[in-house]
């Protein structure tokens, strides 16, 4: 990618949270980063409404035989250059989900994935972390 | 009348949509400002957690239940162990029943003010959001202390929990309890006295007692249209018999007593856990595990009154390691479809926060196949998937040349 667009892309990170039948927990764990604790508002991260108005997108929970085929056209109205971020480990690689007949394929055999935070549910910290990792990857430090 | 049905105008809102957490789908149709019909589609969230639980055995199924919702993910386990307990016949011991009801509590602490917080949030007031979620934090704090998850506690066995809260603990978690009171009396003040949240939901959609009990509805929904019912008190288990408490009710069923109900209910289950806490004093340490080795052969039903309502499991057993049958209901299965009704006395700026009044939780309802409308144009039943499978099976039997 060229310079000026990392540079943008890795400014401040607007996300969008896309679950895709998750437990809840991973989304409350997300919209728990918002609220003063963690505030991750500081950073310019903020949470939008529209995947269009997005640079990165949070995915949580297994895609089943329903969200499969959603998760791939809000992935494919998202802007690029844009980042996928699998939270939780249903998201990361199915849990124990993937021997559920509904489940469909791992996430990442869906749309491109560019940073996994594992975890059941992940800490926030965690997820703060995965973020300023990715963020050190795309600009290659 | 055709006409007028084309006429229609309809707004989508979801499968994502903003306001939502899951993914669900609902259909306004509307005639102006004014909802006419609400078209709920839900099955974003199956996930075949019964036919999983199935393959489990009796110990693992306690944590696969507890994924079916992250937000009640102490009622599923608690509901589950119940009906095993049930089941086999087995009694825990007092400090088990204090523990269970003392987590049960903490995660309905939780799951109040979270609700709250998006209340705010869907009404636009974005700093109860905040204040009421700040307010939640210390509450996550001792939950990892006591049980080390914030979320997804792993405490439910079957004879027992799976770890013990020491008498040390005891002062940290009151010391937390007194001070969340003042941010509970704090919110309680923003809501009663308020009077844009008063504009803003009294008198709003409101469920009478009758359409709660013709819907069935359960938790605070039911309590907050009169109906007085609460599986803690009418059925008691664990140590809510043993402590002192009220069920909250009040009388209109609009959106302001909804928010009411739930905000009472936070007092409640301080005053629960303060018992508990006492009633644990009194117990040695170290009695909290029967350590429960084979389930015989039977049937066993469990209910838990969840931040949501009523949560039911039923075990059935053949005698080996892993139940044959685990059926659950979840409350927002009954809560949902009130929404029908609700959302049809308001216009459309009164549906977000109508739609969330019920606190549904869609991760805990799904529990039947839905095949994707879009793909297929049609619904599949359950006697739809078995006749193709049939067809399926005659085709392959005429390929392979064998005749029925």
């Amino acid at each position: 990618m060229k310079k000026i667009v990392i540079k943008a892309l890795t400014k401040s990170i607007w996300v969008y949270h896309a679950a895709c039948s998750p437990c809840n927990n991973c989304d409350i764990e997300i919209l728990d980063l918002l609220t003063p604790r963690h505030d991750v508002e500081r950073f310019g991260i903020s949470l939008v409404g529209s995947i269009k108005h997005a640079d990165a997108m949070l995915v949580t929970g297994v895609p089943n035989m329903k969200t499969a085929p959603r998760i791939k056209e809000v992935y494919e109205q998202m802007p690029k250059p844009g980042v996928v971020i699998a939270i939780g480990s249903c998201a990361c690689g199915g849990n124990m989900f993937r021997d559920s007949y509904n489940f469909v394929k791992p996430l990442d055999e869906i749309i491109p994935v560019d940073a996994y935070v594992p975890g059941c549910p992940p800490k926030p910290e965690a997820m703060i972390m995965g973020v300023v990792k990715l963020i050190k990857k795309l600009k290659g430090l | 009348m055709e006409e007028e049905k084309k006429k229609q105008t309809v707004i989508p809102i979801g499968p994502y949509h903003p306001l939502q957490e899951e993914p669900e789908f609902f259909k306004l149709f509307v005639n102006g400002e004014k909802v006419e019909k609400l078209d709920i589609e839900i099955g974003y969230n199956h996930r075949g957690i019964e036919k999983i639980s199935e393959s489990k055995h009796f110990d693992q199924v306690a944590f696969t239940v507890e994924r079916i919702c992250g937000i009640c993910s102490t009622s599923h386990p608690f509901a589950y162990v119940n009906a095993v307990e049930d089941l086999a016949g087995i009694e825990v011991t007092d400090r088990t029943k204090y523990i269970r009801s003392i987590v049960g509590e903490l995660e309905r602490l939780h799951s109040h003010l979270l609700w709250l917080g998006l209340a705010g949030h869907f009404i636009g007031y974005n700093t109860v959001w905040m204040w009421v979620w700040k307010a939640r934090e210390p509450l996550l704090d001792v939950m990892e202390y006591i049980t080390g998850n914030r979320q997804h506690y792993s405490m439910f066995k079957i004879g027992g929990v799976r770890l013990d809260i020491l008498n040390e603990d005891i002062p940290r978690m009151e010391k937390m309890l007194d001070g969340l009171l003042p941010y509970i009396d704090l919110f309680k003040g923003a809501v009663m006295d308020d009077p844009v949240i008063q504009a803003r939901a009294k008198g709003i959609c409101p469920l009478t007692k009758k359409e709660a009990i013709d819907f069935c509805a359960v938790g605070p929904l039911a309590r907050a249209s009169g109906v007085d019912i609460d599986i803690r008190r009418d059925n008691p288990y664990a140590a809510y018999g043993m402590v002192d408490w009220k069920v909250i009710t009040a009388v209109n069923g609009d959106i302001f007593d909804k928010i009411v109900v739930r905000v009472l209910e936070m007092y409640e289950s301080v005053k629960i856990i303060r018992g508990c806490l006492n009633g644990l004093k009194k117990e040695p340490e170290g009695n909290f595990d029967l350590k429960i080795k084979n389930i015989p052969a039977g049937e066993g039903i469990g209910r838990h009154e969840a931040p949501r309502g009523e949560v039911f499991h039923f075990v059935r057993s053949d005698g080996s390691n892993r139940p044959v049958r685990h059926k659950i209901r979840a409350p927002s299965y009954v809560n949902v479809p009130t929404n029908e009704i609700t959302a049809i006395k308001g216009t459309i700026s009164d549906a977000a926060i109508t739609l969330g009044a019920v606190d549904p939780c869609y991760c805990c309802t799904e529990r039947c196949v839905v095949i994707d409308k879009n793909t297929n144009k049609k619904i599949l039943g359950g006697s739809d998937l078995i006749k193709l499978s049939q067809e399926k099976t005659r085709e392959l039997k005429k390929k392979m040349g064998i005749t029925e």
